[in-house]
């Protein structure tokens, strides 16, 4: 129904994400300020910006978490603030900053979170096993996850959005306090998820990981799109750190903390 | 290192009185006003011992001394914190040998106002026991075996509630229990007070029970020695003895897990296989819901304070109404209260969303439609109140022993229930209030309670009683004409209106929770 959005994919898909003019402005704060953003079918999407420039906001209005003032927002062709309940069901969304329903197992807030979505009990069980398993929490599955440490936590929130096989996975920070090891096998179900035709979109301001494991990215400051394309167009010949720097701006350059030495 | 702990104890105290002018106004007053006690109790004590006989002073210095040793026991627990100055946890990075670092601890918390009263008190019963003096030496020697007593006990009783504290279960647990004693104080101080005629018949006998307790043993002997009971004396000794080894034990124990483990633990590991309360509701977005909110009520003691003085509530109101209209009237009111505890229980669900707080989001993000989300939530309170209901109307008929008035109680129980279920599924789709937030002690009132929050509570309230009202009258009606007919219409009233009201809640709220979801979730957001 909106293929006159402009579309970068190369195979005539309609764009796994596309926001046109959301903006939301929270008292006098302006949070976003009218963004455009097309993440294409099939890619794994970097979302970078300094603390506070509207990462969160921006993807909690595009996950109909958060009612923009403004714009529109397309999941796969749907309509998010339309058709909240179709859209919802392509996605699968790890929140930041957001309590968990921690009083629960981490095996039952995953199958809780399974039998919302209407799945039937079987394959929700068959499920949460693999991704218990496969998120190293198998051995933790009957404890609180309120006495989850702060990685575990990650994971089984992550588990929570796996479980009904959605077609745009959108993760805010989801390798903050997350083990090295964990935070490799979280890389390589993404990997795996994007090669068989999922679409991931990750934020961090954690730049080399972004370089790394992305192949699309968007820097965002203030409340706007600053760049955005493959993480090669955007960077150039520098590092993305480097590129990041110079768009966003507010490096101190002064030689401050003489003191700070240890002769 | 005994002689460095006591130099620390008061190198603290000396540094907090500089600190500021009003630690040593404070110092001053407390020990003012502990002087003024100990002169009252030393002249009160010789005064009793020069009129009084050995049975008498007895008994006033073994209830008062086991009141001491309860106080010492009690106070840490409610103040934690109370005295935190030489906290065993702060010498976890020094190794003190545990024998020393007991000694320390416990002769430095004999500095302080409280400690210095404690033992002077203690060891001045012996001004009581002036006609008699071997009681009187006994005494001195009691009494500081009895002030060691109390230090170590509330030694013991602190260290033993922060390495349980570290737990969270006992946190959890700990909030709300304090909650039933508050609720019963009033009937259990006039049950007391009324089922006492004469005291000067009841105390010497609790006295002579008590002393034979770890409580009042030791304030006990110098009473036995002064009638020349030695044998007595020698057993009491004995379990005043006793009971102090086992306080240091308890308290080393406890010290030396304090001093081992970190400040915070959880549970331990459990794997899968357990899904409570989600194997047995329907697998479905509704049956989900409900399971999870069942799991809270239990789990939350945010949730499972409601769920206990719910049922007090009717008790308190039969208190109540038993002193003002007599034994016949318990009954009646046991069960028509029961319909006041089941609506207390329904209407808890008002504050539903505020209780989820950001955790919320979940059900945003999947896209639960409002049916379904608030359908769950009402069945699992439903499933609570109910029964909680129906017990008290039916143990209500069964102690008035009138069978004719339970239709009506159960039609007030059924149409309670579902008004407060209704009632709170619209208000709780609309407004958000300000609560505790999850992990938090149900006690804990938050500052900003707003007006909204007042008003929607008085809403609900006055709307309950609006929507019971036909029911009510009913049943009333039934209760004073003795007619069947009435209680059983109050009865069907209850059925088929509380089931409209569930219905149309359900409805109006889902409305609603579609069209408000993300707003909610907003209002929730501020408060974290």
């Amino acid at each position: 129904m909106n293929n006159s959005l402009g579309s970068t994919s190369t195979d005539g898909r309609p764009p796994a994400l596309s926001i046109r003019g959301l903006s939301k402005h929270f008292g006098e704060k302006i949070a976003v300020n009218s963004i455009d953003l097309d993440v294409p079918a099939g890619s794994f999407y970097g979302l970078v910006g300094p603390n506070g420039a509207g990462k969160t906001t921006s993807l909690s209005m595009a996950t109909g978490l958060l009612r923009p003032d403004a714009g529109q927002v397309w999941v796969h062709g749907v309509d998010v603030w339309q058709n909240p309940l179709e859209s919802k069901r392509l996605m699968g969304l790890l929140p930041d900053g957001v309590r968990l329903f921690d009083r629960l197992t981490g095996e039952q807030l995953v199958t809780y979170a399974g039998l919302l979505r209407g799945m039937d009990k079987d394959t929700v069980a068959e499920r949460v096993k693999d991704l218990l398993t496969a998120l190293d929490l198998g051995k933790d599955a009957g404890t609180l996850v309120v006495d989850y440490s702060a990685g575990m936590t990650k994971k089984i929130a992550l588990a929570s959005a796996l479980i009904h096989a959605p077609s745009l996975l959108v993760l805010d920070e989801p390798f903050e306090s997350v083990d090295p090891v964990s935070a490799a096998n979280i890389r390589d179900i993404l990997h795996n998820y994007v090669n068989s035709g999922g679409t991931v979109i990750v934020s961090s301001h954690v730049m080399d990981l972004v370089q790394r494991m992305c192949d699309h990215v968007a820097v965002i400051a203030a409340g706007r799109v600053l760049a955005a394309g493959t993480v090669d167009e955007v960077r150039g010949e520098m590092s993305l750190e480097d590129k990041f720097v110079e768009l966003v701006g507010g490096r101190n350059q002064a030689t401050g903390l003489q003191w700070l030495r240890t002769s | 290192m005994v002689a460095h702990l006591l130099r620390l104890k008061l190198a603290l105290l000396r540094n907090s009185l500089k600190r500021s002018p009003w630690q040593l106004v404070g110092l001053i007053f407390a020990a003012l006003y502990g002087l003024g006690v100990l002169g009252m109790l030393l002249v009160g004590l010789g005064f009793a011992g020069s009129v009084g006989d050995a049975g008498f002073v007895g008994t006033m210095i073994v209830l008062s001394g086991s009141a001491l040793l309860l106080g010492w026991l009690i106070i840490p627990v409610l103040a934690s914190g109370l005295d935190m100055t030489l906290d065993p946890a702060r010498f976890v990075t020094y190794s003190i040998p545990m024998k020393q670092l007991l000694a320390g601890l416990a002769l430095s918390s004999f500095i302080g106002v409280p400690g210095v009263v404690t033992l002077v008190a203690a060891m001045g019963t012996a001004v009581g026991w002036w006609r008699y003096p071997g009681a009187a030496v006994a005494a001195v020697l009691c009494g500081a075996l009895g002030a060691l007593t109390c230090i170590i006990a509330s030694r013991a009783i602190t260290a033993a509630s922060t390495s349980l504290a570290s737990s969270r279960r006992f946190k959890d647990v700990s909030g709300i229990i304090v909650l039933v004693p508050l609720m019963l104080m009033g009937p259990i101080i006039a049950g007391v007070s009324s089922g006492i005629s004469d005291f000067s018949v009841y105390l010497p006998r609790l006295a002579t029970t008590i002393a034979w307790t770890p409580l009042g043993a030791v304030w006990a002997i110098p009473a036995d020695i002064a009638v020349g009971a030695w044998g007595p004396a020698g057993l009491k000794l004995l379990i005043a003895l006793a009971t102090l080894a086992v306080l240091t034990w308890v308290w080393k124990l406890c010290l030396v897990r304090a001093l081992v483990t970190p400040a915070f633990s959880g549970g331990g590991r459990r794997t899968a296989g357990k899904l409570g309360f989600f194997a047995r509701f329907p697998q479905t977005p509704t049956g989900a819901v409900a399971a999870r909110c069942l799991t809270y009520w239990f789990r939350d003691p945010r949730y499972s304070a409601g769920l206990l003085i719910a049922p007090l509530i009717p008790l308190v109101m039969v208190f109540g109404s038993s002193q003002a209209g007599g034994l016949e009237a318990v009954g009646p009111i046991l069960s028509y209260a029961g319909a006041f505890a089941a609506f207390m229980v329904a209407w808890s669900i008002s504050a539903d969303i505020s209780y989820d707080n950001t955790a919320f989001a979940l059900h945003l993000a999947t896209g639960v439609s409002g049916k379904a989300d608030r359908s769950g939530r009402v069945m699992a309170a439903a499933v609570l109140a109910l029964p909680l209901g129906l017990l008290f109307a039916v143990t209500g008929s069964v102690v008035a022993g009138d069978w004719q008035i339970m239709p009506g109680a159960l039609g007030l129980v059924l149409g309670a229930t579902g008004a407060g279920l209704g009632l709170a599924s619209v208000f709780s789709s609309r407004f958000t209030m300000v609560v505790p937030l999850p992990g938090e002690s149900p006690m804990k009132s938050k500052p900003g309670n707003n007006f909204t929050t007042v008003l929607v509570q008085l809403a609900g309230f006055a709307g309950a009683g609006v929507l019971a009202a036909p029911i009510a009258v009913l049943a009333i009606i039934g209760a004073v004409t003795h007619l069947p007919l009435f209680t059983w219409l109050a009865l069907a009233a209850g059925m088929g209106l509380g089931a409209l009201y569930v219905f149309l809640g359900i409805r109006m709220g889902a409305e609603q929770y579609n069209k408000r979801g993300p707003e909610l979730l907003q209002a929730v957001s501020v408060d974290r």
